[in-house]
């Protein structure tokens, strides 16, 4: 339980498993998938910003970096907030690293509650916070060739 | 002057070239150090939106540096 960053596949049903407890009623997780195509024009929330175009480079690979003990340690923090904000028995996320392809599971978070109010809103928070807070950095392969990381302004000198 | 190791992680070590270099400066804070290596590598990102850890541990980027400190730089992150 806790926080993970992993190079292995993640599989929801076993994590899942692992959230049942007795005194939940309520499971709610979240997967965040490799898609095929570039969104620059999203807000902090993953909301389209006014004017976006669905949409953008076609992306055909993702690679994912992270500094594992730093970003262990900060997503711990994350989901003691979680269990400490909401009324929640268990919370779990896990964040691969490495090259994925188009449709793999990027990250998961599930939630366990005695209802599905808590379980929906700590869910929400841990998701929001871990992409806001978390040391992960994500590169993109796009189908032209070229290569970029996401949210950053500083491009590899040519 | 101390002497510090500098750190790059994703887009910060491409650009520069390197994941680790040791470096002499005068810059008394993380932001000081920032600026200064920057400049030096062609780092666009406003420090606002980047993260700081000294010695393996996130940090303010107003903290005072001490010689031999191992600082990480932290583009902006992306998860999920």
């Amino acid at each position: 339980m806790s926080f993970k960053i992993t190079s292995a596949v993640i599989d929801p049903v076993e994590r899942k498993n692992e959230l049942a407890q007795v005194t939940a009623g309520a499971c709610v997780t979240f997967e965040g998938w490799v898609r095929n195509h570039n969104d620059a024009d999203m807000d902090v929330r993953g909301r389209a910003t006014p004017g976006a175009v669905a949409g953008g480079e076609a992306v055909q690979a993702l690679e994912y970096e992270a500094h594992q003990a730093i970003a262990e340690k900060e997503g711990a923090r994350i989901v003691a907030e979680a269990l400490k904000r909401f009324n929640v028995t268990a919370v779990h996320c896990e964040h691969r690293v490495g090259k994925l392809a188009i449709g793999d599971c990027a990250v998961w978070v599930g939630v366990s509650a005695a209802h599905r109010g808590a379980a929906f809103d700590a869910c929400r928070y841990v998701i929001d916070e871990t992409k806001a807070r978390v040391p992960i950095w994500k590169k993109e392969y796009y189908a032209s060739g070229a290569t970029g990381w996401v949210n950053c302004a500083t491009k590899v000198a040519d | 002057m101390i002497e510090v190791t500098a750190r790059y992680f994703a887009a910060f070590r491409e650009r520069a070239g390197r994941d680790t270099e040791r470096v002499s400066t005068n810059a008394r804070t993380a932001a000081d150090l920032y600026a200064e290596l920057a400049r030096r590598h062609g780092f666009a990102d406003s420090m606002t939106r980047c993260k700081v850890a000294i010695n393996d541990e996130l940090a303010d980027w107003n903290v005072g540096l001490t010689n031999d400190d191992e600082v990480l730089f932290f583009p902006p992150v992306a998860g999920g």
